[in-house]
């Protein structure tokens, strides 16, 4: 039933995405390992450690499109899953650094020596467990936000109104973290990590398996999107996109469903930030800025909203974009790039670049297409 | 056909009794009283603003009623329930403008409507069986849109939308149809097809239609309720009820 719920309905754009992803997840590690540094087709690590970010911003921006391109409900506060799930596993390294930590205390990390602390908070219980924490990246953003949609969904909360309360939410966060009586080092966040599973978090080798666990975690991703929306909830969940009320009179309980895809959403984006946070080094409040969350559904519009394949086409393009301008000479100029691709996208390629390029490959083998109707307008 | 359950108060299907409901102090329906038997077809007219939408709100599930009664099927209470829940138990609504799901085929419109288990889990895991997918093909028979199936619903003229909406209601197969003007903005002959359309549900389902033509009414040739400000103004046969003289001075204005 799994598989068949996984695989159904995959397309080939679905296919060509998969296959990839997977060659990338093989290929790149083994040309960073294998190859030497000299030979062309030699991959640094540094390389490919900016990759495997951009591929964690797709997870990311595949679980944005999950929630607003096919159910309406947009997200301006993401940005927050991906943090606490980014931070479930900062909590997990920083327990790992042991007592090689500045201060050399065996259970404390450093933050806590210098701020006098005592002993653990009870929140950090558990988390030098792989196993915990790996759940912890799922349940703490998943809990949030069932019980943020729980709220936001019974009440019909929607459209800008559930905006700016999801901007509002990861705002919040972001002030709750900046204070050092948190317990998650205040303003500076978690980082000096040193291990993994056993393993040196700055070893190539290590730097490979987490590129590769990201392709894979990608792929995973995808497949769950793909099995929610080419079933027939994801049918309601359109549904429910476009004609909120006519799909309750049909007799189905919008909120249930809204709940269910922002929490498999927020899960997602907990994974996402998992992984981002070994491969970047940190995790701090300004992942929860709401700018982040803000630039994600940039990505999501830039890629096509309503396409996974397209989400997360989005997030690659934009970062790469954002790595090569934010690094010459055009840095000052990069915030008014990204502005104007925003508008250019909105006013011109209202589909996303996957969106239009299909479109004209369309255009082009039938002459006269299907008047389609006009796109919903975004909520 | 539906059996007054155990502990039925009344042997109607819907029982309105009393009911009142006002928006910031304007009285959209005052004291309207209103039964419909099982199996029965009836058509509601009256000027704008009688109250004709704001009453299948409330029979709907949108709008809570002051006060009054609203039962249904004798024994079910529907002014503590939602649209959800209400739609379940077997009510089902037409808009007046066809509101049909624009970015799905015409036949997935048909299985969103299909009578089936709404839940999450029922409906991530939902394989449609032969015996659903023929009642599919027979529904998409009925309303003529089989050779259409394919096309996006968003793409089909305004009077093919209301024939899928009646066909989604169909699907859902439910005990009480509520059918808000299906024959605005239709053509003749499409409003012709709509009351012979209709005319076939009302074999075996109750329909409350709520509608402006004359004439399209007079084909249906079923009992009339005439609403105005609120409540019931008159009520029988379309030939009696115009030619009540209250009725020819509200509505037809003359």
């Amino acid at each position: 039933m799994i598989t068949r719920f996984l695989l159904s309905n995959m397309d080939r754009r679905g296919f060509v995405f998969l296959a990839l992803i997977a060659a990338i997840g093989l290929l790149v590690p083994l040309a960073n390992l294998l190859l030497p540094a000299g030979s062309p087709f030699h991959v640094s690590t540094a390389t490919m450690s900016l990759w495997g970010k951009y591929l964690c911003y797709a997870l990311l921006a595949i679980s944005l499109d999950l929630v607003w391109g096919y159910c309406g409900i947009l997200s301006l506060g993401h940005g927050a899953f991906f943090a606490l799930g980014g931070y479930a596993m900062g909590m997990y390294l920083m327990r790992q650094i042991g007592s090689r930590g500045v201060y050399g205390n065996p259970v404390l990390p450093d933050f806590m020596v210098f701020l006098n602390w005592g002993e653990l908070p009870w929140y950090w219980y558990g988390f030098s467990s792989f196993p915990f924490a790996m759940l912890m990246v799922l349940v703490v953003p998943g809990l949030l936000a069932f019980v943020f949609g729980w709220f936001a969904f019974r009440s019909r909360v929607t459209g800008v109104y559930l905006s700016i309360i999801t901007q509002a939410l990861t705002y919040a966060l972001l002030l709750a973290f900046f204070r050092n009586d948190m317990g998650f080092g205040g303003n500076n966040g978690l980082t000096d990590f040193k291990d993994i599973l056993g393993f040196n978090v700055q070893a190539q080798g290590t730097r490979a398996a987490l590129f590769a666990m990201t392709c894979v975690m990608l792929i995973s991703g995808f497949l769950i999107a793909r099995g929610i929306v080419s079933s027939k909830l994801g049918k309601v969940v359109i549904a429910i996109r476009d004609a909120e009320s006519r799909t309750r009179f049909l007799g189905y309980r919008v909120d249930r469903f809204k709940l269910f895809v922002f929490t498999v959403s927020a899960c997602m984006a907990g994974v996402a930030g998992a992984l981002y946070v070994p491969q970047v080094g940190i995790i701090n409040p300004s992942e929860f800025a709401p700018a982040n969350s803000i630039e994600t559904v940039i990505w999501v519009a830039v890629g096509g909203r309503g396409s996974l394949v397209g989400a997360a086409l989005g997030a690659v393009v934009v970062n790469w974009a954002k790595t090569v301008f934010t690094s010459g000479f055009m840095a000052p100029y990069w915030l008014f790039a990204l502005g104007a691709l925003f508008v250019f996208v909105t006013l011109f390629m209202p589909k996303g670049i996957l969106g239009t390029a299909q479109g004209w490959w369309e255009s082009r083998k039938r002459p006269a297409p299907v008047p389609a109707p006009e796109p919903a307008p975004a909520e | 056909m539906n059996a007054p359950t155990p502990g039925a108060l009344t042997s109607s299907l819907l029982y309105l009794d009393g009911v009142s409901v006002s928006f910031d102090g304007f009285k959209a329906i005052r004291g309207l009283s209103l039964t419909i038997e099982p199996g029965e077809m009836r058509a509601i007219i009256g000027p704008n603003g009688a109250g004709k939408t704001t009453m299948m709100d409330i029979i709907t599930g949108k709008t809570r009623p002051d006060e009054g009664t609203v039962m249904f099927g004798g024994s079910v209470d529907l002014t503590r329930l939602d649209e959800a829940a209400i739609a379940n138990l077997g009510i089902g609504r037409k808009f007046q403008k066809p509101t049909v799901f624009d970015f799905h085929t015409i036949e997935d419109n048909i299985l969103l409507a299909l009578k089936s288990k709404r839940s999450v889990l029922k409906t991530l895991f939902w394989q449609t069986e032969s015996q659903q997918q023929k009642r599919i093909d027979e529904i998409l028979g009925i309303i003529k849109l089989a050779d259409k199936r394919e096309r996006l619903a968003g793409s089909l003229s305004h009077g093919q939308k209301q024939w899928l909406e009646i066909g989604m209601l169909l699907a859902q197969d439910p005990k009480l149809l509520l059918v808000d003007e299906p024959a605005a903005g239709m053509t003749d002959g499409e409003t012709a097809q709509t009351a012979v359309l209709l005319k076939e549900i009302a074999r075996d389902h109750s329909v409350i239609v709520v509608e402006h033509d004359m004439g399209f009414i007079r084909e249906l040739g079923v009992k009339v309720t005439v609403l105005h400000e609120g409540s019931v103004l008159a009520e029988g046969p379309l030939d009696q009820v115009s030619a009540n003289e209250r009725v020819v001075e509200v509505y037809l204005g003359r």
